[in-house]
């Protein structure tokens, strides 16, 4: 395997990580409207990501560096092709990221009330154009051959697109509502496993649709039927993990499970697209891997930094959860750590 | 040159430009803010001094409002060199990604994770143990800054690359050679000290707001931030000076039209050469006059010593020419802005050196034998409205850094119009100039209201917790 591809992997990897983490904080968000019924309940479900959302937003940060420093001509094209969508990414991030401090802050009812919704909205706009950028790109779209991307409309938005971008929606609020139920105790704990009981069938429903449309609008089973298959089939089996995790009461189980079929959706996408980055309408415009790819040299120093960091940031970044493990009940008033 | 005609280039500058500025609003002043948070936290655990955690927590509010408007306009950062500027992404991908990738693993890692733990453990651990968290941060943040400055200094100054003859990108050949370049190493200091100064500025400025309200229990508290603060703002802004000094030596060996920009200088000087104070800079016809000179100044600002002439941006102009004419043509227009340039430069430097003035001043009428601070009202209206200043001076020092380097991305490499992305139209850029711009003046507007409001309710004002999370009229709604 070349440096290259390991970083290609190393990419999805760090994607998938991502999905994971703030795909509950993504959850959590918007978890304010669909599951508090109260200010101090929405502010209790805030609080739950606290310590932890900055970390986990790293990822993604952390993510578009790797991009950038091994496979450059990937980032240049994805980055400027799907520019309005990037734009409202970072608008949602932007304006989740203020919220936890301004709410803090805030003295009057329309004032917290202004920043629970940047903190709602912002949870919703990142992981429904992330994956609508990443659906819309996996079906091929106009390039030239500088690798410059010209998607049109209909390549950014259309049925695949929007049902990925829904699914990552759905898939990151019931992998919230794992979290919450994780991580709370009370009443919220209870109706979060509830309302998951009538997700849970919705998201169903919704992967089998996004797999026959990836099926349809993709070739990623016709270039590589067996593991797109396998992936596809793991999505769902570790949803049905999750599922079972809420009938049996299991919280462990359920969020597992959700986290790992977020980040299958990852493994998915990469998968379908190896050995290319980008996927032309004109396959000769296609950018692969080997030709995004930074030179030898600079691969082989980001494999050392990578290979020394990582495992440092992993120790820390997981001690610093076992920090957090009290449950937060918001009728106790034990929201402060 | 700065046009800000409608077109791509100029809209994806001025977007850089933007976001860039308003983003280096609060990174210094992060940055400061969590070192001397760090150093009174410290001061607490060792000295048991309670002030001290009375003031550690109270600022670190203050840090906690700017880290967060940091974090989230620094991501804009990250997208938009793909975003805007792809080709600048293509040509730099080898050398420019590593430290930014770096940075992500090695420094904000750390910044995120810590300070996650430092916000909401400060009953869980031993002062020490606590103080632990917040220097992790520290440290993160300086690190942080280290890997930043470590890309744009190539930009400023590329070394340890060569042009891969196939793919005409740049090609790292020498990892340590960007790590040791000169320029980082005399730019980072100026960097670092000039945040720690922006910080301590800020803290003098809220403390003698907070001694103007006269409250007898907030008296010690402000006092004594107040000289915390005047003392760091008087050594970092002479630090901060002799940083910026020895960053000047590099800068007229490396970028010579860009040190004779801030000068406004067109024709070689005498030997030695005279500095100007104030000058009318005619831009068209390459002309200024020198109103205000003191003689043999300018030789010692940039060699250090009473002789020596320096260029004129002609010469230079012409040097350019001659050396790069070859591979971008003869059209190219080598004059950096000089009025920018040079008004920046006097803006910067006058404002640490009002600030070291103000510092002394302010230390002298808080002096510990004869501490009457309090009743020098007008002493403590100037130390306020000192706050607004070092935040000029930092993106002055930032114009002239970005400024200076025109017409190029990288310096004597690429262009910055051969940098922005192909894809780009004058719609979309214009559609997210304007949500930006929308987006900071919310931020940057919020920010200031509730840091206000936090100087407002002082240091011991019990923030009822509560409030947020006990609602009296949401009992029944949990009774269930």
């Amino acid at each position: 395997m070349t440096l290259s591809t390991l970083w290609f992997i190393l990419i999805g990897l760090l994607f998938a990580i991502f999905l994971f983490l703030e795909g509950f904080d993504f959850g959590v968000g918007m978890s304010t409207r669909f599951l508090a019924k109260d200010e101090a309940e929405r502010a209790a479900i805030m609080s739950t990501i606290g310590p932890h959302w900055d970390g986990n937003e790293t990822w993604l940060v952390t993510a578009g560096g790797a991009m950038f420093a091994s496979l450059p001509l990937w980032y240049a094209s994805l980055f400027s092709g799907y520019y309005i969508l990037f734009l409202l990414v970072l608008v949602g991030l932007i304006l989740r990221g203020v919220s936890f401090e301004f709410h803090k802050h805030a003295e009057t009812a329309t004032g917290r009330n202004l920043w629970m919704w940047t903190f709602f909205v912002g949870s919703i706009l990142p992981p429904f154009f992330l994956c609508m950028i990443l659906l819309s790109m996996v079906q091929g779209i106009p390039m030239n051959a500088n690798g410059d991307a010209f998607p049109q409309f209909f390549d950014v938005v259309n049925l695949l697109s929007i049902v990925g971008g829904v699914a990552g929606v759905l898939l990151s609020l019931v992998h919230g509502l794992n979290f919450i139920r994780l991580r709370m105790d009370g009443p919220l704990r209870e109706r979060a496993r509830k309302l998951n009981q009538i997700l849970y069938p919705i998201l169903f429903l919704g992967e089998v649709v996004f797999a026959v449309l990836v099926f349809l609008q993709t070739d990623f089973f016709t270039k590589r039927f067996a593991s797109s298959l396998f992936i596809t089939v793991l999505i769902v089996l570790f949803s049905l993990l999750g599922y079972y995790g809420v009938l049996k009461n299991r919280e462990g189980f359920s969020f597992i499970g959700s986290g790992l079929s977020l980040s299958m959706v990852i493994v998915l996408l990469f998968n379908g697209l190896f050995p290319r980055v980008m996927i032309a309408t004109n396959p000769a415009h296609s950018i692969l891997i080997k030709n995004a790819a930074n030179s030898q040299y600079t691969l082989t120093i980001m494999t050392i930094v990578a290979c020394i960091l990582v495992p440092i940031v992993a120790i820390y970044f997981i001690w610093s959860y076992s920090l957090f493990t009290k449950r937060i009940n918001p009728r106790e008033n034990t929201v402060k750590y | 040159m700065l046009g800000i005609g409608l077109s791509v280039l100029s809209l994806a500058r001025f977007q850089f430009a933007m976001t860039t500025v308003f983003h280096f609003f609060f990174v210094p002043f992060s940055i400061g803010m969590g070192f001397l948070v760090a150093i009174m936290e410290t001061i607490y655990a060792v000295k048991k001094d309670k002030v001290y955690l009375d003031m550690a927590k109270f600022w670190g509010k203050i840090f906690l409002l700017s880290f967060a408007v940091g974090i989230v306009t620094g991501i804009i950062q990250e997208f938009q060199f793909g975003m805007n500027w792809s080709e600048y992404s293509r040509f730099m991908g080898d050398v420019f990604g590593a430290p930014l990738a770096i940075e992500a693993l090695l420094a904000f890692f750390i910044e995120s994770v810590f300070i996650g733990i430092w916000m909401f453990t400060w009953d869980r651990f031993k002062p020490g143990v606590h103080a632990f968290m917040i220097w992790m941060t520290s440290i993160g943040t300086m690190l942080s800054a280290i890997w930043i400055l470590a890309a744009n200094s190539f930009m400023q100054h590329p070394t340890g690359f060569k042009i891969n003859p196939t793919t005409h990108r740049i090609q790292l050949t020498d990892f340590g050679a960007v790590v040791a370049n000169p320029q980082l190493w005399r730019v980072f200091p100026h960097v670092i000290l000039a945040a720690f100064m922006t910080a301590a500025v800020v803290i003098t400025g809220m403390s003698a707001y907070g001694l103007l309200r006269k409250k007898k229990d907030e008296n010690h508290f402000f006092k004594t931030s107040l000289r915390f603060s005047l003392w760091a703002s008087l050594i970092f802004a002479i630090l901060s000076a002799v940083a910026g000094d020895l960053q000047t030596q590099q800068i007229i060996k490396d970028q010579p039209m860009k040190f004779a920009a801030t000068e406004g200088i067109y024709k070689d000087t005498k030997d030695p050469a005279p500095w100007t104070i104030v000058e009318s800079i005619d831009a068209k016809n390459h002309k200024s006059s020198h109103e205000i000179e003191v003689p043999g100044v300018l030789s010692i600002l940039a060699y250090h010593k009473l002789s020596g002439s320096v260029k004129g941006m002609d010469t230079i102009n012409k040097e350019l020419h001659a050396k790069y004419d070859k591979k971008f043509g003869k059209d190219m227009n080598y004059y950096v802005p000089p009025k920018t340039l040079f008004w920046s430069f006097r803006v910067m430097t006058g404002i640490d050196a009002l600030i070291m003035l103000v510092s002394i001043v302010g230390l002298f009428f808080s002096r510990k034998k004869k501490d009457t601070i309090e009743n020098h009202k007008w002493m403590l209206v100037i130390l306020g409205l000192c706050i607004w200043v070092p935040f000029i001076g930092n993106s002055a020092g930032w114009f002239i850094t970005e400024f200076g380097r025109y017409p190029w991305i990288v310096y004597g490499l690429f262009t910055i119009a051969q940098a922005v992305s192909p894809t780009s139209t004058v719609a979309t850029l214009l559609f997210s100039n304007i949500i930006y711009l929308l987006l900071f003046t919310l931020l940057g507007g919020v920010m200031v209201w509730y840091s206000r409001q936090t100087l407002h309710h002082g240091p011991y004002y019990e923030e009822a917790d509560s409030k947020q999370n006990v609602d009296p009229f949401a009992k029944e709604a949990f009774g269930k």
